[in-house]
């Protein structure tokens, strides 16, 4: 096997696994379009970047984070409704994202790549910086794993029973901004929520538990990855739509399992 | 234990208002430890804003709300609707609430055949007791229940005001509860606050099975663990909540 898809597949597990672990709360919390306002708003983080000189892990991890807070800010009116705010961050960062890298075009940016990620052609330092930021998200997880359990299942009853609320809230968001700037090369700004929600929701089929759950997203995400990079590096197909397509055909393959078995 | 010990919550002069529409006015009560305070009143009255300035999830306006040190509170919110998307099964549902035994808890509750069901899968009346047994097992000095009977039948009501006082006989922790019927309370309340922004009355609920209405409606039925409280308001209010004295003529009124 060639070395470039050895590299492929241990990112692209990387964060495809992290990706399930933290994709069951986006599916049990309904933030399914909040993971698409973080990342789609990374490529602006991505142009940042490079018009900084800062490296775009880092120029995505601050628009990220950016856009966290405006999120938090707006949330306390209620004359914009949640999920339209979200849709105007998710597209406002996007096309502030394209326009900026449009000026960035000297360094030969290829605007593809960020959109749906070009797994193939990661370094050994992409690896190792990728498995860095992925280790702190699964200690940080593991700590924040009851308070962020109790607080999904009822935000009231855990604030009396002694969660720091706003502090797991905002730990939660600072993870699945550091997941996106992982997953920019793997799978791109626009397909990243769907590593975050496809294998959560083919996991909940089969899972009793919602430990359970998050293993079975996470090893789902690691198979489509595997199967998504083997197709790509074979076919000459794009890895990022690959892998995201073969997590949908295991969420299919999950469904009619289940209508079976009724 | 001394008498401060004995108070385990205290509300002094409380007022709250959103956006100009005044929630509670000048709301003073006071919590005991093993004593059940029921707070009754129509909807919009404030109950479950009391509730939560009482738990700490609302912040008021004005007045005082001081909490004994260290208070361990268990919390029976009016309704959770958890997620289908998630597989959660009753037992751990009520685990999460802290350290304990759970099913031992769902047992004393009668709902421990349901240990292994998932909880998005159980009945209203049955949700309510898990929820309960989740309160109870985090062996608090406080249980604060807002409408634990709302949903459920009379019957079902009676019985689960008796577990309720069962569990504070053998806990022996304080309770204040928000019924959602202006007139049907647990039968071991030891007082009654009736609110309406502001209290408008308090006192002790009658023995129901002594009250004439009670027995027309059921008879010759056990102590159901209900008991009917009479209401002594010295005014009414207006369709804008405006206290309005019980004769119906305004307070500079002189005649008859």
């Amino acid at each position: 096997m060639d070395e470039f898809i050895i590299r492929a597949l241990l990112a692209g597990s990387l964060v495809a696994a992290v990706a399930g672990l933290l994709g069951v709360f986006v599916v049990w919390r309904r933030m399914a379009f909040f993971g698409d306002t973080l990342s789609h708003s990374a490529l602006l983080g991505v142009a940042i970047g490079m018009l900084l000189n800062i490296g775009f892990m880092v120029g995505v991890i601050v628009s990220t984070l950016l856009v966290g807070i405006i999120l938090y800010l707006f949330q306390r009116q209620r004359r914009v409704s949640n999920d339209a705010l979200l849709g105007i961050l998710a597209h406002s960062g996007l096309a502030l994202g394209l326009i900026a890298l449009s000026f960035v075009q000297t360094q030969n940016v290829n605007l593809e790549d960020w959109l749906f990620g070009d797994v193939l052609t990661v370094t050994w330092t992409d690896v190792a910086t990728i498995a860095g930021i992925l280790l702190l998200v699964v200690i940080v997880m593991i700590w924040l794993w009851h308070p962020l359990l109790t607080l999904t299942i009822h935000e009231e009853l855990a604030k009396v029973e002694g969660v720091n609320v706003n502090l797991v809230n905002m730990a939660f968001v600072i993870l699945v901004a550091l997941l996106v700037a992982t997953a920019m090369q793997v799978v791109g700004a626009l397909l990243i929520t769907a590593l975050l929600i496809i294998p959560a929701s083919a996991a909940r089929s089969f899972a009793k538990t919602p430990e359970q759950m998050a293993i079975y997203a996470a090893l789902i995400g690691i198979i489509s990855v595997l199967i998504g990079v083997l197709t790509s590096g074979y076919t000459d197909a794009p890895a990022g739509p690959c892998i995201v397509f073969a997590s949908a055909a295991i969420f299919f393959a999950s469904q009619a399992t289940r209508l079976i078995q009724r | 234990m001394t008498d401060s010990d004995k108070i385990l919550a205290v509300l002094k002069h409380v007022s709250l208002s959103f956006e100009k529409r005044q929630i509670l006015q000048d709301v003073s009560l006071s919590i005991e430890a093993g004593k059940v305070l029921t707070i009754i009143g129509p909807n919009g009255a404030g109950k479950s804003t009391l509730l939560k300035v009482l738990l700490g999830l609302q912040t008021v306006d004005s007045g005082e709300v001081s909490l004994r040190a260290n208070l361990r509170i268990g919390y029976v919110p009016q309704s959770i609707n958890i997620d289908n998307t998630m597989p959660l099964t009753v037992k751990r549902f009520v685990a999460l609430g802290g350290k304990g035994d759970a099913v031992k808890v769902l047992d004393e509750l009668k709902v421990g055949h349901l240990v292994d069901s998932s909880i998005q899968s159980i009945s209203g009346g049955e949700f309510q007791r898990v929820l309960l047994a989740r309160a109870v097992m985090r062996k608090p000095d406080l249980l604060v229940l807002d409408e634990p009977a709302q949903g459920v039948d009379v019957m079902g009501q009676g019985e689960l005001y008796e577990h309720i006082s069962q569990l504070r006989q053998r806990y022996g922790f304080g309770v204040i509860m928000v019924s959602h019927d202006l007139h049907l309370v647990m039968a071991k309340t030891d007082q009654v606050i009736c609110l309406n922004q502001h209290i408008c009355c308090h006192g002790v609920p009658d023995d129901v099975s002594r009250h004439p209405e009670y027995q027309r409606l059921f008879g010759d039925m056990p102590d159901a663990g209900l008991a009917v409280y009479t209401h002594h308001h010295d005014h009414t209010h207006d369709i804008h909540g405006n206290v309005v004295p019980e004769n119906g003529h305004g307070e500079d009124c002189q005649h008859g």
